[in-house]
């Protein structure tokens, strides 16, 4: 491992609570790091895990999965969906021998800046410690000695 | 038209936002470097402005579009929330499809939130280098115009729901009224007084309830529930169960003899709140609207033991049915109005307070049927017994309210409720009257003057939450009487007060079905229960199902005023869409590719809008782009790939990602 | 005019992909028919060296049946690759890596000791296979397994996809059937890169059992339902079957018999990841909110690598799990 290690995050976030709430975070300036790359979708339940799959494939180390709180979904129940959704894919990266805590995820309110910039940092910090997945350069036979999730 | 690599011409503009974004990125860097790195990708021309989103920046935009032939556009700037309309008419001024532009939030997103500028304009190079990934992918869209029925539902026909169905008819549109019980009126129709002025309910009300029966463009549909719900805004078609009232609405006149004659005395535990009665064949009250009255089948001498028959018999024009059954009406509206009101807080639940076990324990309801002079006790505030007029009565505020064992919200009303209740007992017995409240919340016109005066008309405030209201007598004075225990906050110390009488009270809360009535229409529950508004600020009559529309308490505790309110900005919303004729919907919608679909059900379920439905006879399902709400769960969900989203499809999401990790990625870059 | 040339070449697979292409039955005559067979293993004798004295482009369709495992699959690969017109990448080792990729959530070294080591080996002095052996005779050598397994198209450029384990009869006979029509002029190739042999949609297309809106409160092994319904989805019965997920082309051949599909034929047309498609599936179809009754649910599926990527790992987004980047 690099002596100093950046983790890359892709963040999902849902258009009307967390995306809102890092808008909220903006305009109150509140400072998070910088680590965090956030992708907009209309709602937590349009997460395909495929765009996780893609994320960490692609080169983040971590993902954070963002929506409204339960049973304050803006399309009704839609996030129970991502819930199950991110309880299997947590199961499915414990099995592929990827520690299931690169992916989180975080319930966040349109008024709740404040909690995801929190979220936010924290998360760096849990997926700073677990090291850097460096899934492409995996694949292209560049590194060798890797964590395993136990 | 093209650039190399076959990709479309990508213009891009990052904006200083004045130093808002300059401050902290180096926009200039992140300007020279998506028109190099990025131009494999298909950038042509990356631009610099102080404000993008002034006139000057969107014609620049323009311009290029027009002189260089731009197809795609991403402006770096502000969040997509605040100005991503903005960017979509600049490109559609200048001929480029709106949805061909991209919002990249380099601002909300990078600059204000971040402090080391290397890194920051390192992040808002990935982020532009995402939002061009994305552009790339997208695809032009037209937006979804469809038409209007002029007809509009409402339901439930409380004072909201009776505010909302006058407005509409009364601008000349049909509406359906349907109530669930056999007249309208409501909570209202059982109170007495209404705060702070003091006016009769009933004198209030009732006009506006015979208005509502007699309108010609209003269809009363009481007694009657909807079971189904199809359609999206516009064109709904909604079906009504009308249940048996076993007898001819055509010809009962409404004299209300079959009443008088009935033998069968019961407890009427809806419209006096179990301390009246009414008859086996009944209207709610004298005033009811419609007129007609219904039989209670469960406590009916003729449905239960076959004889009887006296309604039949006493009635002038042969209107008694008995062999009526129910019936199911489809009715095709445009909108509809949800104002379901609420259910009373069953006042049980707070054991330590007693009610059902001490008999001299009142809800507020309880009280308002007493008070009212068309009431079981004709007006007359008495204790259980029927006689006896309470020396001292005890009022308690927030009964199941702002009580993390129960509702920890405020129902709003109880505050001034209570006051109401301390000035009637004074007025009517001269009672001895203890008030004992958490906080005094009197924030309307004319509400804190209201208590100003019960103040001065001598009710005692006690500043605390009562523990416990209890018969066990310590000493011969709290002998017979019911002793409410209470901290006196103000005082800082406890007392025992004893007292004839205690009213509790009780809040809000959403109706026992809110949740499967909710569903039915296509929208949500907070996590409390009430309906879910679209804004709570600034759209709170609205929901996210286009067309649904909410109104009164259904929405969370209100009082008179703020739910006449609701009903009448409800309606105005939906004459509103009445007269524009069509609506536009947004074009961000799923579609399921027919070729591609095997029919085999797994996201049949997952709409909450009831946009999917399932062909039988071709074995594939199909969304109804005017119900669909754009979420994309199913998109997510269908395993054969078979769904596509418009607007947030698979690669426009997918290239995203490939363009935020573009650096840290080399290899699929 | 001579015959044009074909070719079949077995790499890292269990062979059935062979005897697919031979359970054809009298198909097989037209194959002799149209092409002259220039290299085909197991069904004749020709050897490396007559196929590295063709000309480049000279066979006009070889079948590659197989993972690439080791350097010898990858060399055969490019050989064949350079002297093809048409390559095929033929059965789901080929396609996506198939069973033999699940070795792709190990690491290479555990899986020579559980091959030399388990109890069933008879291998007293633990030996293992070296890349080159002396032997009195000179030097012999066996190939170099890969770090990992590959499908064919990683390794070199591929013309057509045809998936399945192995692909059904009656499609292979159809392909042939096609290509001899192109041979004659009467119809043309699909576009490059096209999946033949099969649907575009899932095998829930073709499966005649009946259908529900689902809503799944307990996953169950095939074994603990008895007797299973025979008419209702297997899936809505809570075993997770595949169907749904898995590309159409086999005519539904294991639901029709009461077996839940397992995903031979990979994802359906577009599908960026399959494993992602049944997870997605399953778990939005499941009738639960609160995280404790969704863990319980989700028991029922123990191994959920194995039962999304049982055939796709080696193509999936990840490829491999992470042990095997652990050598």
């Amino acid at each position: 491992m690099s002596e100093h290690f950046e983790p890359v995050i892709i963040g999902f976030t849902c258009n009307w609570c967390s995306y809102r709430a890092a808008d909220l975070a903006g305009t109150a300036r509140l400072k998070y790091a910088p680590n965090v790359r956030l992708v907009r979708l209309m709602c937590s339940g349009r997460l395909d895990p495929t765009f996780v799959m893609k994320a960490l494939s692609d080169g983040a180390d971590g993902v954070l999965i963002t929506g409204c709180h339960p049973g304050e979904c803006h399309y009704v129940e839609q996030n129970y969906k991502t819930l199950r959704r991110y309880l299997l894919l947590r199961r499915l990266l414990q099995g592929m021998g990827i520690a299931p805590e690169r992916v989180k995820l975080v319930w966040a309110s349109a008024a709740e800046g404040a909690k995801l910039a929190n979220e936010i940092n924290s998360f760096v910090e849990e997926v700073r410690a677990l090291g850097p997945l460096g899934w492409p350069q995996k694949l292209a036979g560049n590194v060798k000695e890797v964590e395993v999730a136990a | 038209m093209s650039t190399n690599n076959g990709k479309p011409k990508v213009g891009v503009y990052v904006c200083h936002c004045g130093t808002n974004i300059a401050h902290t990125v180096d926009v200039e860097q992140v300007r020279d470097w998506a028109a190099q790195a990025l131009g494999a990708e298909g950038v042509v021309i990356a631009r610099d402005y102080k404000f993008m989103c002034s006139s000057p920046g969107q014609e620049l935009i323009e311009k290029d579009i027009k002189e260089l032939g731009l197809e795609r556009v991403v402006v770096a700037a502000c969040s997509p929330h605040l100005h991503e309309m903005t960017f979509r008419n600049a490109s559609k001024r200048a001929g480029l499809n709106p949805y061909l532009t991209e919002l990249a939030s380099i601002r909300e997103q990078v600059s204000w939130v971040h402090t080391d500028k290397g890194l920051a304009t390192e992040k808002a190079k990935a982020v532009v280098a995402g939002a061009v990934e994305r552009v790339v992918k997208n695809e032009p869209l037209d937006e979804i115009k469809v038409p209007i029925h002029p007809a509009t539902l409402v339901v439930g026909g409380g004072i909201t729901g009776i505010q909302a169905a006058l407005e509409i008819a009364n601008a000349g549109y049909k509406v359906y009224l349907v109530e669930r019980e056999p007249s309208i009126g409501g909570h209202m129709a059982q109170f007495d007084k209404t705060f702070p002025t003091l006016d009769c309910a009933a004198c209030i009300l009732t006009p506006r309830m015979f208005e509502t029966g007699m309108h010609p463009n209003i269809e009363l549909l009481t007694w009657s529930e909807v079971t189904q719900v199809a359609g999206y805004v516009g064109n709904f078609t909604v079906t009504i169960k009308k249940k048996p009232r076993y007898l001819k609405e055509e010809l009962c006149t409404g004299c209300r003899i079959c009443v008088e004659k009935c033998p069968k005395k019961v407890i009427d535990h809806v419209y006096e709140a179990g301390i009246g009665y009414r008859k086996a064949i009944y209207t709610s009250s004298a005033q009811a609207v419609p007129k007609f009255p219904v039989i209670d089948t469960a406590n009916c001498n003729f449905f239960q033991k076959g004889t009887c028959k006296v309604c039949e018999k006493s009635c002038p024009t042969n209107a008694i049915d008995y062999e009526q059954k129910e019936q199911f009406l489809k009715v095709d509206v445009g909108n509809i109005i949800l104002a379901t009101g609420y259910d009373l807080f069953d006042a049980r639940r707070v054991s330590n307070y007693g009610y059902g076990r001490l008999a001299n324990v009142f809800t507020s309801i309880e009280f308002e049927r007493m008070c009212n002079a068309a009431g079981p006790t004709s007006g007359k505030i008495v204790l259980r017994d029927g006689q006896t007029t309470p020396k001292t009565v005890g009022i308690i505020h927030c009964v199941g309210s702002r009580d993390r064992n129960y509702n920890n919200y405020c129902s709003s009303i109880c505050c001034m409720q209570s006051l109401k209740f301390a000035h009637l007992v004074k007025e009517r017995t001269g009672a001895t009257v203890y008030d004992f409240y958490i906080d005094m919340r009197t924030p309307m016109k004319s509400y804190d003057e209201f208590y100003q005066r019960v103040l001065e008309e001598g009710t005692l405030f006690v500043r605390g939450k009562v523990a416990q209201v209890s018969d066990a007598a310590r000493n011969a004075q709290e002998e017979g009487k019911l002793i409410i225990q209470v901290e006196d906050t103000l005082v800082g110390k406890q007392r025992r007060i004893p007292v004839d009488m205690v009213i509790l009270s009780t809040g809000m809360q959403p109706r026992h079905d809110a949740k499967e009535v909710g569903k039915l229409f296509g929208i949500g529950c907070s996590s409390d229960g009430w309906f879910t508004e679209k804004h709570a600020k600034l759209d709170p009559v609205a929901t996210m199902t286009e067309g649904v529309l909410i109104a009164g308490t259904a929405a969370g505790p209100k009082d008179i005023p703020a739910s006449v309110a609701q009903g009448s900005a409800a309606a105005a919303r939906v004459l509103n869409l009445i007269m524009r004729h069509e609506v536009t919907l947004e074009p961000i919608k799923a579609i399921i590719k027919q070729w591609q679909c095997s029919g085999c059900r797994i996201c049949n379920g997952l709409c909450p809008f009831n946009a999917i439905s399932f062909r039988a006879e071709r074995r594939v399902s199909e969304i109804n782009p005017a119900l669909c709400q754009g979420c994309g769960t199913c998109v997510a969900a269908c395993p054969a790939g078979a769904i596509s989203g418009s607007g947030f499809s698979n690669d426009q999401i997918l290239a995203q990602i490939d363009g935020l990790l573009m650096d840290v990625n080399p290899v699929s870059a | 005019m001579s015959k044009p040339k074909f070719a079949m070449y077995w790499s890292g697979s269990c062979g059935g992909c062979e005897i697919a292409v031979i359970n054809i039955h009298e198909k097989i005559l037209d194959v002799d028919a149209n092409f002259e067979v220039a290299f085909w293993p197991v069904a004749v004798d020709a050897k490396v060296k007559d196929v590295e004295a063709l000309a480049d482009g000279d066979i006009l369709l070889t079948l590659w049946n197989g993972s690439i495992r080791n350097e010898e699959n990858e060399h055969m690969a490019h050989l064949l690759r350079r002297k093809s017109k048409l390559l095929v990448a033929f059965g789901s080792c080929a396609t996506e890596g198939c069973v033999p990729g699940l070795a792709n959530l190990s690491p290479l070294s555990e899986i020579i000791d559980t091959a030399y080591t388990t109890l069933t080996t008879d291998n007293p002095n633990n030996i293992r296979p070296q890349h080159v052996t002396k032997v009195p005779e000179g030097e012999i050598s066996i190939p170099v397994l890969k770090d990992r397994v590959y499908t064919l198209a990683q390794v070199v450029d591929v013309d057509y996809f045809m998936p399945g384990c192995p692909p059904e009869s009656h499609q292979i006979a159809a392909v042939i059937d096609l290509v001899i029509q192109v041979l004659q002029g009467k119809a043309e190739l699909p576009p490059k890169g096209a999946v033949i042999g099969a649907g575009s949609s899932t095998v829930c297309e073709d499966c005649p059992r009946k259908r529900n809106v689902k809503s799944i409160k307990a996953f169950h092994r095939i074994q603990e339902i008895a007797p299973l319904d025979p008419e209702l989805c297997i899936l809505e019965q809570g075993i997770p079957c595949n169907g749904p997920a898995t590309r159409s082309g086999c005519n539904a051949r294991c639901p029709r018999v009461g077996a839940q599909c397992i995903g031979c034929y990979g994802p359906a047309e577009g599908v960026v990841d399959y494993g992602a498609r049944l997870l997605t599936a399953f778990a939005s179809v499941i009738d639960a909110n609160e995280p404790e009754e969704i863990e319980r649910i989700l028991d029922g599926i123990p191994d959920p690598a194995g039962q999304f990527y049982r055939f796709n790992l080696a193509d999936s987004l990840f490829r491999a799990g992470a042990p095997a980047f652990k050598n």
